[in-house]
């Protein structure tokens, strides 16, 4: 048999498909993948030590920071965290707007994941579509709070502002016209025959080593596993909603393939759209903020709480010792515990594949990073 | 579904003094204290325990307990000397759907603890990056390298408390 | 663009500086470096998409340094990416611009204080031609950014100005 020598190869960490600054080493015979190593820390911006020097409340701005495309959920689950430490409840009014804030946003880095996905792997045209309609969600979230990207808008005990007059309306129309463009990019990606080829039966993951490897999100439903922690331990009031749990059923090859991590996000982004129209219906009127001391300062003591991200189940552990800033704040980030199974994923495919088994992963660096 | 006072039961009973002591005085988290040269064996023990199953590995943590002795340098800057440095291991058995938390404390000048990677393989980079944030040495580990910062750090552990960061690395100014 | 905005009828003659010339061509089609850090990069994404559409003043996304003209620096630079910033920046052909996006870029951002690992603003390894303000700024902004640094191009010369 002939034997080729190994090679290593750097992918990053400015690549185009790398979804920010990731290096991957590749060590390849011929074009076969031996084994990965991915190199991290290039955006590694020192999020837990500013934590131990700021406040409670200070902390809102950094935590929209670690997975920015996902802002919404990421202040959701660290103001649940310290409400939980703190013991104290929210106004319904405010449990609903969250819910649709954060469910919206989950629709928005779908589309993000999706859209370029679709780049990654050659098709250009979903993601101009998808980022149409982007635009729209950022609109709404930005005559809400004023920003379209980070928002600072979920604060611990409420909200920053109310929502904006006409807002049920808009996103309902929102909503509507989105419906048509999941159909759309239904026909124009995920039924398509060369992307079909490129994904199905790439990268399958099985759901053993998918827990073994902490995989979250996503990523574990696909490979076949209901566990969602909006149902598994229900926060906020998602045990109000009728939605369902899509899982990964292998249609166009084996279950836990990157067809089926892709199709994944499609179907989460429909039953988004179901549970935001549920909470748009029930949207009681009230205040927004709840009673707070004027300092937020817990007493010893600490507690892990966590919640569903786009990207996965993400945790805050925070250890508290009575003062005004929190002693530490360790945050599970989804991401980060994906990616480890890269190199699992990527044995014995080819180069090409490495592209695709990473977008299918859906990364972003900022919370892989910290 | 078990709770935390049964399953320390279940650990004394097996593994006697490596277990230290339950700890319930905090409020929302009781906290298992075990030692850190058998954390492998216990989490062997967790993992495969057929009542037990704890399949997943939520969260390693490494923290810096801050409860050395504070020196002043002669620069006027102050260092730790003694102390302990923690891990804490968030479990949880998504078949059974029980959680514990399991924490085990070793000396901050030669921090030592037994790798569990081998048993979740997640545990793998959370180690390293406990080890790049707190220089926490986790023995019998595949690969400890920093992850985070880069391989050629020299200026300390930054979670630590008592980190100081240095004025340049490689040429660049690092102050503002 | 002051050039080509008049209507011939015969002889297709124009007469121009080389300065005019070499610059019209030069910030008309600013090929951009696709290269992004952090959340910026998804605003920069969002200028590039459909609702703001770079296309139109001639940026396009390359892969490659050594095709671009232009690079954005979209979000925190840390250390460990700084001397990579300033290897692509020297693989870059002349004339190469820069713009400097965020306010991580510029001088730090929210991590200005306590980021042990933040390099606090890109323009202490590379020399940044347009800053653009915001954290993060808006595609507007951004757009702006890139319109400044065309009537930079524009104001160029061949000749040493003299003191
Ligand atoms: S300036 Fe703000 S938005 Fe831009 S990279 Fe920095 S933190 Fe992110």
């Amino acid at each position: 048999m002939l034997k080729t020598e190994q090679m290593v190869l750097n992918m990053g960490p400015q690549h185009p498909s790398t979804h920010g600054v990731l290096r991957l080493e590749l060590e390849l015979e011929g074009e076969i993948i031996v084994n990965v190593k991915p190199h991290l820390g290039y955006l590694h911006r020192c999020f837990e030590k500013h934590c131990e020097a700021m406040t409670y409340p200070q902390i809102i701005p950094y935590v929209d920071r670690l997975d920015y495309l996902a802002s919404m959920n990421n202040e959701m689950g660290y103001a649940i965290a310290v409400e939980r430490l703190l013991d104290i409840k929210v106004p319904e009014r405010v449990e609903y707007i969250r819910v649709i804030m954060a469910e919206l946003q989950r629709i928005a880095s779908h589309m993000v994941a999706v859209g370029t996905y679709g780049i990654d792997i050659g098709a250009f045209t979903p993601f101009l579509y998808l980022f149409r309609d982007r635009e729209r969600i950022l609109t709404l979230f930005e005559k809400t709070c004023g920003a379209r990207l980070l928002y600072n808008y979920i604060w611990v005990g409420g909200l920053s502002h109310d929502l904006p007059i006409n807002f049920v309306n808009e996103t309902r129309d929102f909503l509507n016209d989105f419906k048509k463009t999941v159909i759309e990019v239904n026909n124009l990606l995920s039924y398509n025959k060369i992307f079909i080829e490129r994904t199905a039966n790439v990268g399958v993951l099985n759901v053993e080593s998918a827990i073994n490897y902490g995989i979250t999100g996503p990523n574990l439903r696909a490979s076949g596993l209901k566990w969602d922690i909006r149902r598994n331990d229900p926060y906020s009031i998602y045990d109000r909603f009728d939605f369902e749990i899509p899982v990964g059923e292998g249609l166009h090859g084996q279950v836990g393939d990157c067809w089926d991590r892709y199709y994944l996000r499609v179907q989460e982004m429909i039953q988004s759209i179901r549970i935001v129209e549920q909470a748009l219906d029930q949207l009681p009127e009230g205040e927004i903020t709840s009673a707070l001391p004027k300092r937020i300062k817990p007493v010893e003591g600490q507690l892990y709480s966590r919640v569903e991200n786009p990207k996965g189940e993400l945790g805050y552990f925070i250890v508290s010792k009575g003062q005004l800033q929190p002693f530490r704040v360790k945050v599970r980030p989804p991401s980060f515990i994906n990616l480890s199974v890269l190199g699992e994923l990527c044995k014995g495919h080819l180069i090409a594949d490495v592209i695709a088994i990473l977008g299918s992963i859906d990364i972003v660096l900022g919370e892989v990073d910290r | 579904m078990k709770s935390t006072e049964e399953i320390f039961a279940l650990l004394k009973e097996k593994f006697g003094d490596a277990v230290l002591e339950l700890n319930t005085k905090l409020p929302k988290e009781a906290v298992i204290e075990v030692t850190p040269l058998k954390v492998t064996d216990i989490c062997w023990f967790l993992r495969d325990n057929e009542e037990l199953q704890f399949d997943n590995l939520i969260l390693l943590t490494g923290l810096d307990d801050d409860n050395g002795e504070i020196v002043k340098l002669e620069d006027g800057t102050t260092e730790t000397k003694g102390g302990t440095l923690s891990v804490v291991y968030h479990l949880e058995s998504m078949k059974l759907g029980h959680k514990i938390v399991l924490r085990t404390t070793t000396g901050r000048e030669n921090p030592e603890v037994e790798t569990v990677s081998k048993v979740w393989a997640c545990a793998d980079w959370h180690e390293r990056e406990a080890y790049d944030m707190f220089g926490i040495i986790f023995l019998n580990h595949p690969d400890l390298r920093r992850i985070l910062m880069p391989y050629d750090w020299e200026a300390g552990y930054p979670l630590r408390k008592d980190y100081k960061n240095p004025e340049f690395y490689h040429g660049m100014k690092v102050p503002y | 663009m002051g050039l080509l905005d008049k209507e011939f009828s015969d002889d297709n003659i124009v007469i121009s500086k080389v300065d005019d010339l070499l610059n019209w061509a030069r910030l008309s089609s600013l090929w951009q470096m696709s290269f992004g850090l952090a959340c910026c990069a998804i605003e920069m994404m969002a200028t590039s998409a459909s609702h703001y559409d770079f296309d139109r003043f001639g940026v396009i996304p390359r892969p490659s340094p050594r095709q671009a003209d232009i690079i954005i620096i979209s979000g925190t630079v840390t250390l460990k990416m700084a001397t990579r910033i300033k290897r692509l920046y020297e693989q870059m052909a002349d004339p190469k611009y820069i713009i400097s996006m965020g306010s991580c870029s510029n001088c730090g951002g929210p991590y200005w204080e306590h980021g042990y690992h933040v390099l606090k603003g890109v323009d202490r390894v590379i020399p940044v031609d347009v800053y653009v303000p915001g954290c993060p700024p808006r595609p507007e902004a951004l757009l702006e950014g890139l319109l400044t640094l065309q009537e930079k191009i524009r104001n160029e010369s061949l000749v040493k100005k003299s003191v």
